[in-house]
This record gives C-alpha cells, structure tokens and sequence, in this order.
C-alpha cells in the first residue's frame, strides 16, 4: 500500500444548528486523484475547507503530509494548492497578472515550475493580456488551475473545478488532472458530477454530511446489490408511476429519458417487466438489463441513508 | 510582498469609481468649501422702511447699503408687509427707521431704529443684526463725538485669521474628512471586496502572512492619501491663499502619522464586515459623521454638552484638526502640540495591533 498523503478522522462541523459535516473519517493515498461525489449541500465545500485550514473542525482531527490542519496550518499553506468552488482570480487583472501575482506571493518565479503548467497555460497564454473576467468558463478554470500550480504544491484541493464548465471543457480539464497525477502530486477533487466519479482512482460518495461509501469506482459499483434494467417509452412520468407499483420492484429511478428499475438477482426477467406493463396497457417501450453506474449506487445508498 | 503592492496599484488605476473617489473628490471638495459653503456676510438682501424721511435717515440707509454686506432688496412700504416680505423671500432683514429720526437725534433723544431678521436661518440672522447695528451705531457716533455719555469702545482684532475666512477654518477640516475617507473608506472596502469576490479564501491558503496582506493592502493608499494631502494644500494656497506659517515637512509629517491612524482604523473596519457594502456604511457612520461632527471642525468642542465632549476626546480627527491648525494658522512647531501628536501615535500602535490581531487567519 502507497503512504497516506491526506487523512481526516471524526471530521465534524456545524454553522449554528445545521451539522455539515457529521464525523467524517477518510484517507487518501500518495499520488492518486480522489473525487469526492455528492450534491450541493452534502458537506463537500466545508470539508475542503477544513483541509486547507480555513475552517476548525468541532472535533475529529486530520492532517495533510502529516501536517496537521489545525496545528501546523502555516506550514501546511507552503504546500497546499487549493482551487475554491468559486472562480476566485482577480477579474480586474490580466491572466499574466494573476499568474505572476500567485507566483508572487507563494515567493517562486513562474519559469521555476513553468513545465508543471505548460500545457494547461499554453492554451490559454494566447489571451494572456486579456482581463481575467472577461474570460470563458473553461479557460477561468485553466488559468484558476494554473494559478493553484504555480508554486508547486503537494497536494492539489480542487472544490467543484467543473461546475459551469462545457462539456469539453470538462474532459479537457480532466485529462489535464491525469496528467499531473502522473508527477506524483495528489489531487482531492469534489465534483456534483457523477460521471467525473469513473475518472477519479478512488471515490467517496457523500450525502448530509456523512461519507456513504468509499472505494475505487469499480469497487462500489460491485457492492450494488440490484439486478438492473433500464426502461424508455414516450411518457416518462407515467412510466415511472406504474413501475413504482410493481410488487417485486426494489427501485425505479428516472436517469434522463430512460428509467433504471432494480431488483433482487434472478427475482425478476425482462420478460416479467414486459407482462406487467402490457397489463397496464403500455405497449411501446425500450427495455434491456443494464450494468449499475456509480449514480445508480449513490441512489442506492442515499435510500438506505434516510431509512436507517 | 512587491507582488501584492503592484496588484493593489492595478485594482485602482482600473476602477474608474475609486479613481474619481480617490482624485475627483478632493479638488471637488476643497472647492465646494471654499467657494460656496460659507459663513460670511456678502450682499445680503435687505429693505428699509423709512418713516421720518429726512436727511439723517436717508444718510444711513445710505451708509448700509455702502458697507458691502447688505444689498437692496424688495421695496416693502408698509410695516404690515414684513411678514410677506419674508415669506416670499425677496428680503433676510427689514430695518424700521421710525419718525422724527432727524429731530429725536438732534435732541438727544434715542433715535427710534428697528431691526426685524428672518431667523428661519439663524446663523446668517443673528450675523447680519450685528453688522447692521454695528454699522447704526457706528453712524450715530460719528455724528456727536464727544458728546453725551463716554462711550467705551474696544477695538477688536481677530489673530491668525484677520478677516475672518471661512475658508481657514474648513481647509484643516477637509483635509481631515477627505485623508479620514479616502484611507478608511478605500482600504476597508478593498480588503471588504477579496473577501465578497472569494479571492480572500486563495491568499489565506497561501503562506503569506496577516502583516503581510496588510501592509500589501495599506502601502498603496499611504502614497495615494500623501498625494492627495499635498493636491489640498497646493489647491488651497494658490486659489484661497491659505498660508502655510508654520513647517510644511512638519505639517507632511503629520499629515502621514493621520493616514496611518485612518488606514489602520479602515482595516479594523475590514475585519468585522464582509461585504463592500458593510464596510462602506460602517466607515460612513462610524468614522465620516463623527469627524464631521464631533471634532470642532464645524461645531466648538467647547459648547458640546459634557458627554459629547468626552467622546470626542477619542475622535482622531480631533487632535489631528488642532495640530492643522497650529501648523498651518499659527505658524507653531511640535513644541506646541507634541501632546496631541502623541495622542495620534498612541491610537494608531492601538489600532494598528488589534487589526492584524483581529485580522482572521481563518474563514469566519
């Protein structure tokens, strides 16, 4: 097993009586990317938060290289790369002025660790005179991105970096993170997205404030327990409220136009489902089994979250 | 550090808001308050009934409308007519020559003279029944010298500001709105901003360290607020000849030792509010108005009621108003004042420690 790069144990935060964070404990290793899946309002930005130090955790405790966050939070800003969810650059200033501030004041020269930023700056050093804010969503993101490297850092916190990003900006940005992985810096990633779960080495699903299931993504996808099948025909909603009536059903999701339906293994065939619809007098339909994605998972898990 | 300082000069050369804060406002002020904003009698409109008709009164009226303070205004013919006259505001004060002027003075008898002021604005009332009966009874006295009762006369001489201008008394006090201002204002606001636009949350998780963001913030506006202090003083030597009689370097001195009290006070401002907007209403209401109000610059210390008084003993702008006025009136050096000087230092070390102690190495 790799050394431990990033630790957290008990991790728990409240703002007043809202309790964001509910003893979350996680460890992430040396070198990989680990994404942190979950919703607007799982906990995701307050736990980043309390990684770089900008927040005390109530209790639990937790530590970067072996830096603790709270103790030895000065040394700890020497090697932290942090990108906030917000598009946090200086709009006023020029994409060369930004980078060269950010270079500034962790007290490095650009040229210093320029191979680090190459291909990402390349791309956008064409409007490196351009004012920041008048930018694109994915080009903010890059230069935000460069900016966070310059300096070098450890480990690379990344809160929500694709949120408001085209879709090709989005697989352009994570190719990029591919890319650093591979010159060992370790990058925490939180991401709204469950498709950006399949990128990331390991996953930890998160909902309320509570980590709901950790592993790689193959991993979790393992554990779902459903025989799954996805469904489509003209009228989703009417679809979904008759198959939520089937006896043996265990689940009926609406992903998109289609409809994932889980059941217990070998309970259930497709030519069950066919019969039953045909009782409720729905003729046209797609139907075919399925393999569980990581969203079908995270559904999964957040159901038996809020039965327990 | 450079770094920071450079990003600090680009946010305001780009702002076209705070450029015409930091440069516009002063020359605007500084003109606004010399030339309209003042307290002196010139050309008032006044009326003058005259009943008696006669050489003498006519003399005087004369006599009034030469001394340059008072111009004619509405003819009101009759004594029932005042009150209108007021009202529709053709005239600020009716003198009553009443009849047999001529003949009463010739008797000795006194001379039947009414001054009637609309005091619905009774600074300028109150001034102008002053130099009108000073004018009347300065007319009556040259008409028997030496007669009658010995009059005492004492011949007033007003020093360091001969003639009185306002211009002398609102100069040391823009200099301290507009350097309170500026330096508050504009350094509680550009902290205030990193914190609303989230790029506060970035340099905190950098090494760099609360002296660090500080002086990186306040450095800029230390040399901006300088320039500004040299623009008023320039500005008000050469359009309202407001002499400097004492050492300007002092004066400079000084002037750096208040932006430095302003500025510190604009990050403690900083520290308690997160958002431009708070911390513009805050350097409002916590540092314009008392300036303006309870430093003496526009109301004497000396008539507040006692608890404002002591409150204004921790009103920088306060001592910084009476060292202004030292330097600049009086023509005194730090002998005179090193007590008020030492007030300044003392307040800026105490504002200074508790903005960087306050200054939050956290979020919240």
């Amino acid at each position: 097993m790799n050394k431990v790069s990033v630790y957290g144990k008990g991790l728990t935060k409240s703002y007043g009586k809202t309790e964001a964070l509910k003893s979350v404990s996680f460890s992430v290793e040396k070198g990989e990317i680990f994404g942190f899946i979950g919703p607007d309002g799982a906990g995701k930005t307050t736990l980043f938060r309390l990684l770089t130090t900008l927040l005390l955790p109530d209790s639990g405790a937790a530590s970067i290289e072996g830096l603790d966050v709270v103790k030895d939070y000065r040394r700890l800003r020497q090697i932290l790369g942090y990108m906030p969810g917000r598009f946090s650059l200086y709009q006023d200033l020029s994409v060369e002025e930004n980078l060269r501030f950010f270079a500034g004041i962790f007290k490095v020269s650009i040229s210093d660790n320029y191979h680090l930023i190459a291909d990402i700056y390349e791309q956008i050093a064409p409007f490196a005179k351009r004012r920041a804010g008048k930018l694109s969503g994915g080009m903010k993101q890059k230069l935000a991105l460069s900016c966070a490297l310059i300096h070098k850092p450890e480990v690379l916190i990344l809160d929500e970096p694709t949120t408001g990003v085209d879709a090709v900006s989005r697989r352009e940005f994570w190719e990029m993170l591919i890319r650093l992985k591979q010159s060992g810096i370790t990058i925490l990633v939180a991401t709204p997205y469950m498709d950006e779960a399949i990128l990331c080495d390991r996953v930890a699903l998160i909902q309320h404030g509570t980590i709901m299931a950790t592993g790689s993504p193959a991993d979790i996808i393992q554990t779902y327990p459903h025989k799954l099948f996805r469904i489509k025909s003209q009228n989703t909603l009417q679809l979904l409220r008759i198959m939520r009536q089937m006896p043996e059903l265990k689940s009926a999701e609406m992903f998109g136009e289609y409809i994932h339906i889980g059941s217990s293994p070998n309970k259930m065939n497709e030519s069950d489902i066919a019969a039953f619809l045909n009782q409720n007098n729905i003729r046209q339909f797609d139907l075919e089994p399925m393999e569980a994605g990581i969203e079908d998972c995270f559904m999964h898990l957040m159901k038996q979250q809020s039965s327990t | 550090m450079k770094r920071f300082v450079i990003k600090e000069f680009l946010h305001i050369f780009r702002d076209i808001r705070s450029m015409v804060i930091l440069f516009g406002m002063p020359i605007a002020q500084v003109l606004l308050f010399g030339f309209a904003i003042t307290n002196e009698v010139k050309d008032v409109r006044i009326s003058v009934i005259d009943q008696s008709n006669d050489q003498h009164s006519l003399a005087l009226t004369q006599k009034l409308y030469a001394s340059g303070y008072f111009i004619d205004g509405e003819d009101i013919p009759s004594v029932t007519l005042i009150e209108e006259g007021f009202r529709k505001g053709v005239t600020k004060m009716v003198v009553v020559i009443g009849p047999g002027f001529a003949s009463k003075l010739a008797t000795g008898e006194k001379p039947p003279v009414q001054l009637i002021a609309d005091a619905s604005d009774p600074n300028t009332a109150s001034l102008i029944t002053t130099y009108a009966s000073g004018i009347i009874s300065d007319y009556s006295r040259g008409l028997m010298p030496g007669k009658g009762l010995p009059v005492i006369s004492a011949e007033p001489r007003m020093l360091y500001n001969p003639s009185l201008k306002s211009v002398y008394m609102f100069v040391p006090g823009i200099i301290t709105i507009l350097l309170m201002l500026v330096s508050a204002m504009m350094t509680s606001i550009s902290i205030a901003r990193e914190k609303e636009l989230g790029t506060m949350e970035v340099l905190l998780v950098s090494p760099l360290k609360p002296v660090e963001i500080v002086a990186g913030k306040v450095m800029p506006y230390v040399v901006l607020s300088f320039i500004n202090a040299v623009t008023i003083l320039v500005l008000s030597y050469f359009v309202f000849d407001m002499p400097v009689n004492g050492s300007v370097l002092l004066l400079l001195a000084e002037s750096v030792l208040f932006i430095l009290l302003a500025l510190s006070l604009g990050i403690l401002i900083s520290t308690i509010s997160n958002s431009q907007q708070t911390a513009m209403m805050l350097s409002m209401f916590a540092l314009m108005l008392p300036t303006i109000l309870l430093s003496g610059f526009i109301f004497p210390i000396e008539n507040m009621p006692d608890v404002l008084q002591w409150i204004s003993l921790i009103m920088p702008p306060r001592w910084f108003i009476v060292i202004v006025k030292s330097i600049m009136l009086k023509g005194t050096g730090i002998a005179f004042f090193w007590k008020e000087t030492l007030i300044l230092v003392a307040m800026t070390v105490v504002f200074l420690a508790a903005s960087v102690k306050k200054f939050n190495i956290r979020l919240a």
